[in-house]
């Protein structure tokens, strides 16, 4: 920053002494690196992606912590104290001897159920915003792509799909979703499903917004001028520049999806037993919060940074692709 | 104008119409029916089964139960599956429930969100804007229900004021001042936890409005002038950063049907949230669907207000 200024005021501005221009790559690393809450929250959320692998290797496939062990007589230890050795059984002990979380109503380890609930949740929200991601860029491509065929002589492509956005997003989201989760049988994938259906709204605008403009431009003209097939200006062309703002969307959907997924868990209509879930292990932890109070902050805790991270990052990268914004 | 606000109208009725046809179709076509709510219980007996499903035509194909439902809805005889109660009355009575908890967290949100937002703009990269940004994007990271936990359990050990529900029960002989302070306190404490996330959102969409007005030619031209720092902003920029914000009067209507299941079902406050929840528990199909096209309506009503509200506000913008 500071070089830059002095290198434009200093006296000798020939055009071979001035660095090579940066590539709007850099550039973007440049202006994101001086964002410290976002190079924070990235780093919380790459710990979390190793977080979330190991819970589901850890948990599930090389059981190292068991988190369905039921044992009885060490319910409700707060963290970091040590089982009772002489009554649990040796192979339900936990590893290191300790319950690095303490335990639940059924003396369960809550860290092993955090560990598996990672997992689950970083999966509900990456399915969720990756399956909004789909229908929003395919419908928001044909929008603005092929938006001018009609239609049985009626009405437009263009016409048809944005009506169709705007019937989804006048519904009330959260309790079509909450209608919806109720109704069909409980499953985790339904959630997801559910949650990425309702949530392609915004990036499907985004997309059809960017493609109109990008169409006028001069390199999609000359592309279509140079005769490319209409794939490869897709694909090559429109796409790559229209995913910024998506990107952004995309990053905050994720943070929404897991927020959801604990409200409904919370209204109880989450992810069910067995599958342990951020959202439902606060649900569950609400009840105990005199005795137990640990079974509701460690997960509400563990939303809060996680989500926040996801926001930040969010925002960072808003800062950063927004031209406007960072040129000055 | 008004051919404008005639078309769109029109327009907005063809999507009520294919809203609830699309939502009937969906309550309809998942699995989990009203008379599967208690399948445990003994008394329940086949016949009574087929006859609770004849009653509530839950036999007839989906266009005909469409039909009735349309039918009974404009004679007013909708009448809810669980205490045959006419679903109009009811989602009337939890509507005006409803009504003082949303005025008093919209009021919250715009009244804190603009100075918020605009001193974040004004001051952009220093500390204040900086921890404006953290402070919003941490109130919209928390679950909404975590952080009124919390609230509810801090208010009821130092203020020792209960706060769950719209009164004490109980209180109905107290003075008519520890009555109606019974009453704000009922209402406050979710009013405010509804509003954190309002007031974050808000307060950032404020921030980028305002720094795209500060960076305008007439800003430059109005200091270049010599005005004074709070003429030019207050006087010329905020007028102008204001604009899409009228419009966002309208978008605010449907806030009262989606946006507080969670609120409500946490203070159980008997608003229209509340009455939502109840009723998709109890496979209340009546009353689910009617509430999800009420919430659809009243969307479709807020943004032809907004519309029209722009165009009034903006001279710039003709509605045709």
């Amino acid at each position: 920053m500071n070089m830059n200024a002095v290198n434009s005021l200093s006296p000798q501005l020939d055009a071979e002494k001035l660095p090579p221009p940066e590539t709007p790559w850099q550039e973007f690393v440049r202006v994101y690196k001086k964002d410290r809450m976002a190079i924070v929250s990235s780093i919380v959320l790459a710990i979390l992606v190793v977080v979330g692998i190991s819970g589901k290797v850890f948990t599930e496939w090389v059981v190292v912590f068991d988190s369905e062990v039921v044992r009885l007589p060490d319910k409700f230890l707060p963290p970091l104290s040590a089982p009772s050795v002489d009554v649990v059984p040796e192979e339900d002990l936990p590893i290191l001897s300790l319950y690095v979380f303490g335990t639940d109503e059924l003396g369960r380890d809550v860290f092993a159920r955090m560990l598996q609930g990672s997992f689950v949740s970083l999966s509900i929200g990456f399915v969720a915003v990756g399956i909004s991601l789909v229908v929003g860029l395919f419908l928001g491509g044909l929008a603005g792509f092929f938006g001018n065929i009609k239609l049985l002589k009626i009405m437009t492509v263009d016409t048809l799909i944005m009506r169709f956005t705007d019937v989804m997003l006048c519904i009330p989201t959260f309790f079509l979703i909450l209608t919806v989760v109720a109704l069909l049988p409980p499953s985790i994938y339904n959630i997801m499903i559910v949650i990425g259906l309702f949530g392609w709204m915004g990036t499907c605008r985004f997309v059809r917004a960017e493609i109109l403009a990008l169409r006028q431009q001069d390199f999609v003209v000359a592309a279509e001028a140079l005769g490319l097939p209409k794939s490869r200006i897709i694909f090559r062309h429109l796409i790559p520049n229209a995913i910024a703002p998506v990107l952004v969307s995309t990053t905050i959907g994720v943070a929404t999806a897991i927020l959801t997924e604990s409200a409904l868990s919370f209204l109880g209509f989450g992810v069910q037993p067995p599958y342990a879930t951020w959202g439902n292990i606060l649900n569950d932890g609400r009840g105990f919060i005199f005795d137990a109070p640990w079974l509701f902050v460690i997960p509400g805790m563990a939303i809060f940074v996680v989500v926040l991270a996801f926001n930040l990052v969010g925002e960072g990268l808003r800062e950063a692709l927004n031209p406007k914004l960072r040129r000055r | 104008m008004l051919a404008y606000i005639g078309r769109n109208l029109l327009l907005r009725v063809v999507l009520l119409f294919i809203v609830s046809v699309l939502i009937h179709g969906l309550i309809h076509l998942a699995p989990g029916e009203p008379s599967a709510v208690d399948p445990s219980n003994p008394r329940m007996k086949p016949e009574d089964i087929a006859k609770i499903r004849a009653a509530f035509h839950l036999d007839d194909p989906l266009y005909l139960q469409y039909g009735y439902w349309v039918r009974d809805l404009v004679q007013g005889e909708l009448k809810s599956f669980k205490d045959n109660q006419p679903v109009l009355g009811k989602i009337w009575r939890r509507f005006l429930n409803s009504l003082p908890l949303f005025i008093c967290s919209t009021l919250i949100v715009w009244t804190l969100a603009f100075p918020v937002g605009i001193q974040a703009a004004i001051r952009r990269g220093a500390v204040f804007d900086r921890s404006s940004t953290f402070v919003a994007y941490a109130l919209i990271s928390f679950p909404g229900f975590f952080l009124s936990y919390i609230a509810i359990l801090g208010v009821v050990e130092i203020f020792q004021v209960p706060v769950i529900g719209m009164r004490t029960f109980g209180m109905e002989g107290a003075a008519g001042s520890f009555r109606f302070m019974d009453r704000v306190w009922h209402l406050v404490i979710p009013s405010l936890l509804a509003a954190l996330g309002g007031i974050a959102v808000l307060s950032r969409y404020v921030r980028s409005q305002m720094l795209e007005v500060v960076s305008q030619d007439y800003v430059r031209t109005a200091r270049a002038k010599g005005l004074p720092n709070d003429t030019v902003i207050y006087r010329h920029a905020l007028r102008n950063a204001l604009i899409p914000f009228i419009t966002m009067f309208g978008l605010l209507i449907p806030g009262l049907v989606g946006g507080s299941v969670i609120f409500e079902t946490i203070f159980a406050w008997p608003g229209l949230g509340l009455l939502g929840y109840e009723a998709i528990l109890s496979r209340d199909f009546p009353v689910i669907l009617t509430l999800n096209v009420f919430g659809a309506m009243l969307t479709l009503i807020g943004t032809l207000v907004s519309d029209v509200l722009y165009g009034i506000a903006d001279p710039r913008i003709r509605l045709e």
